[in-house]
């Protein structure tokens, strides 16, 4: 009953200051993608600092790290915009401890990092509701006809929350931004590597349109 | 020579219909955890497939590692107007039994993938 009144009084006080709060940009995908990379590339340019550290291995990011207050200026008007930058776990449907054994690291540690990756999917679903707009960060050198990128784009679409697909990694041979167009004709697609920072003022642009 | 034994379950859409998210989400996974692969009739509802992921996270342990999912859906959208059209009235007149859904345990499919230029086509790649 508490929690029901609680949930009330959030909504309702939520609500009326929602306008007031600032734009919360989440940046999904699934797992190696190069969300915190995007996140780090951002970040810098706007403020100079990182977000977290990124790895080959998957689940590298295993809790949702927020960068508040990145102002973007658009060069061409002057116009700027604020946000937070939430970074999330990428989103996966399966999680095997083995996996992790060939990094290197022992049985309990391995287990531990599955443990905590799975944990990390089930917030980054959780925090959905809370986003204003979303990235979707997506690796061009893969196949991007999976159901878990079909899944996070399809709640997204059923919460209404405004998309943009960035189809990372272009700067791979075996990156394919058309077919990332193909499989989402829908969405604005921007092919950009946020490693080397190719194609960022592109990014930067679309951006803008999706916010404004 | 051993032989291992693949199990298909098929559940027609009247199995689940009256079932609430936890209900349908539940009765799937307890068929995965049994090893077997399951041919939904129809697909989840957007918000469920994200929960589906959701409860599978929390049901992992050292036997039950995920699930590998995968929806057939001959009249998805293609982003022309007739293509949007297509899937409106498909919704309309079908709602969430339109198309099939796959939903295995990841311990026995490795992957699923799907041709983008045959949609009534899945291929399985099974763990060895």
């Amino acid at each position: 009953m508490i929690k029901l009144f609680r949930k009330w009084l959030s909504g309702l006080f939520g609500k009326a200051f929602k306008g007031k709060n600032r734009i919360k940009l989440g940046l999904y995908g699934p797992p190696n993608g190069g969300k915190t990379t995007l996140a780090n590339r951002v970040s810098l340019d706007w403020l100079g600092e990182e977000v977290g550290s990124v790895s080959e291995m998957a689940h590298e990011t295993r809790e949702i790290k927020i960068k508040e207050s990145i102002t973007i200026k658009n060069e061409e008007d002057g116009a700027e915009i604020t946000f937070n930058l939430v970074d999330t776990p990428g989103i996966a449907t399966k999680i095997d401890y083995e996996d992790f054994l060939k990094y290197g690291m022992k049985e309990k540690e391995a287990k531990e990092r599955a443990k905590e990756a799975t944990k990390g999917i089930i917030d980054s679903i959780k925090w959905l509701d809370d986003m204003d707009v979303v990235v979707v960060v997506l690796d061009s050198t893969v196949d991007p006809y999976s159901q878990v990128n079909i899944t996070i784009i399809g709640n997204l679409a059923a919460r209404d929350i405004p998309v943009l697909i960035v189809a990372n990694k272009s700067d791979l041979k075996k990156s394919n931004i058309k077919k990332i167009e193909d499989a989402f004709p829908q969405y604005e697609v921007v092919g950009i590597s946020a490693k080397l920072g190719k194609n960022m003022d592109a990014f930067y642009k679309k951006l803008f349109k999706l916010i404004k | 020579m051993s032989s291992k034994k693949l199990v298909l379950e098929f559940v027609q859409h009247s199995e689940i219909e009256s079932l609430n998210t936890e209900e349908r989400i539940s009765k799937m996974l307890s068929l995965v955890k049994e090893n077997k692969i399951v041919i939904l009739e129809g697909r989840f509802r957007k918000q469920e497939e994200a929960e589906l992921i959701q409860k599978t996270m929390e049901s992992i342990n050292s036997n039950f590692k995920g699930i590998e999912i995968a929806v057939i859906n001959p009249t998805s959208e293609n982003g022309t107007f007739f293509g949007r059209l297509r899937t409106a009235l498909a919704n309309l007149l079908l709602g969430d039994r339109e198309g099939i859904t796959l939903i295995g345990p990841a311990t026995v499919i490795h992957e699923i993938k799907q041709d983008p230029t045959k949609l009534n086509q899945l291929s399985l790649d099974l763990q060895n």
